[in-house]
């Protein structure tokens, strides 16, 4: 009989749990639906040379990061410089897309900041973004020797999801 | 002179702010209203209580831009919408389709009926088993009797 009183209790409890685990959620973090799919091809003129353009295929055989960027971002600016010195591992390329932004500006925010990229492309009308499910630059995606896309990070990258995160899947997928 | 002048650069600032906040109107009516029919289906990634419709977040302009385009090429709403979850996932989806991962969002409601019925199907039964029915006794009978009379 005692037992009875209790049922109110639990499922208000049970009730408190889902509440609070949906609380503490960010709902910004979607997960991709790219994760496992071949990443989308583009062919993009180099920011620096916009006579010289890049292929996604050139990129075939090796692990690579894709890095959406733009210099009117402002959380780009934050994750810049660990991105600077991750570059410096030389544990995989990385590639920028300068995302619906000026060659020029990005120009001089690399100047400026450093650059990390072995090239930066320019997506100016924002084509490649929408093909790669951006909604929120800075966004990085880690692509395997096939071409697969393994992981996405949505929103600036920081030292812990680099340490814990990017390089470990670097290395196992390196090998 | 001056004043002409003044004028004719004020004109040209008119018309400037006018470029400047013209939004851009499709060509074909009939494509725009179908475009936001469809897209206020859609939710908007960047601003993501507004619908894709309602959204004027740079990204949800451009989707909305490439909507107008796959329409113009006599694309179904099934394959964009089917475009667009392939790029940003059900998320897009203001009303997410059945599959086994959401077929408790879909039929759980009707689970909690199923046992909301069932405890008080039971309750009730439990009810009845804990009401004894005792026969009147000889007194109780004539008076109930003679109540039933009095009122008549």
């Amino acid at each position: 009989m005692k037992l009875k009183f209790a049922i109110p209790l639990v499922l208000f409890l049970l009730l408190s749990v889902f509440l609070w685990k949906g609380l503490r959620m960010d709902p910004r973090r979607v997960p991709s639906p790219l994760i496992g799919k071949a990443a989308p091809e583009f062919v993009l003129s180099d920011i620096h040379d916009p006579t010289r353009t890049f292929s996604s295929q050139t990129m075939l055989g090796k692990v690579w990061l894709l890095n959406v960027y733009a210099s009117w971002c402002e959380s780009c600016r934050d994750e810049h410089p660990l991105l600077v010195a991750f570059s410096g591992k030389q544990l995989a390329p990385i590639i920028g897309l300068d995302y619906k932004d000026k060659p020029e500006d990005a120009r001089q925010w690399l100047d400026r900041m450093g650059n990390p990229y072995t090239l930066s492309v320019s997506d100016l009308d924002g084509r490649v973004g929408i093909n790669y499910g951006v909604y929120g630059v800075p966004e990085t995606y880690v692509i395997d020797k096939q071409g697969i896309i393994r992981d996405k990070i949505i929103g600036p990258v920081t030292q812990q999801r680099i340490d814990d995160q990017l390089i470990p899947l670097i290395k196992e997928l390196s090998q | 002179m001056k004043r002409i002048l003044l004028f004719i650069a004020l004109l040209f600032v008119f018309v400037h702010v006018e470029a400047n906040e013209a939004v851009p109107v499709a060509a074909d009516p009939a494509i725009e209203k179908r475009m936001i029919a469809l897209s206020e289906n859609l939710r908007c990634l960047v601003c993501q209580n507004e619908s894709l419709a309602a959204s004027q977040a740079e990204l949800a302009l451009d989707l909305k831009q490439e909507i107008r385009e796959m329409m113009k090429k006599g694309e179904s709403d099934k394959q964009i919408v089917a475009y667009l979850v392939h790029r940003y996932g059900d998320f897009v989806l203001y009303k997410p389709p059945v599959k086994s991962t959401t077929l408790l969002l879909w039929y759980g409601p009707f689970l909690f009926l199923v046992a909301g019925l069932a405890a008080l199907y039971f309750s009730i039964k439990k009810r009845r088993t804990q009401i004894v029915e005792t026969a009147l006794s000889q007194d109780e009978q004539q008076r109930a009797q003679s109540l039933l009379e009095n009122n008549q």
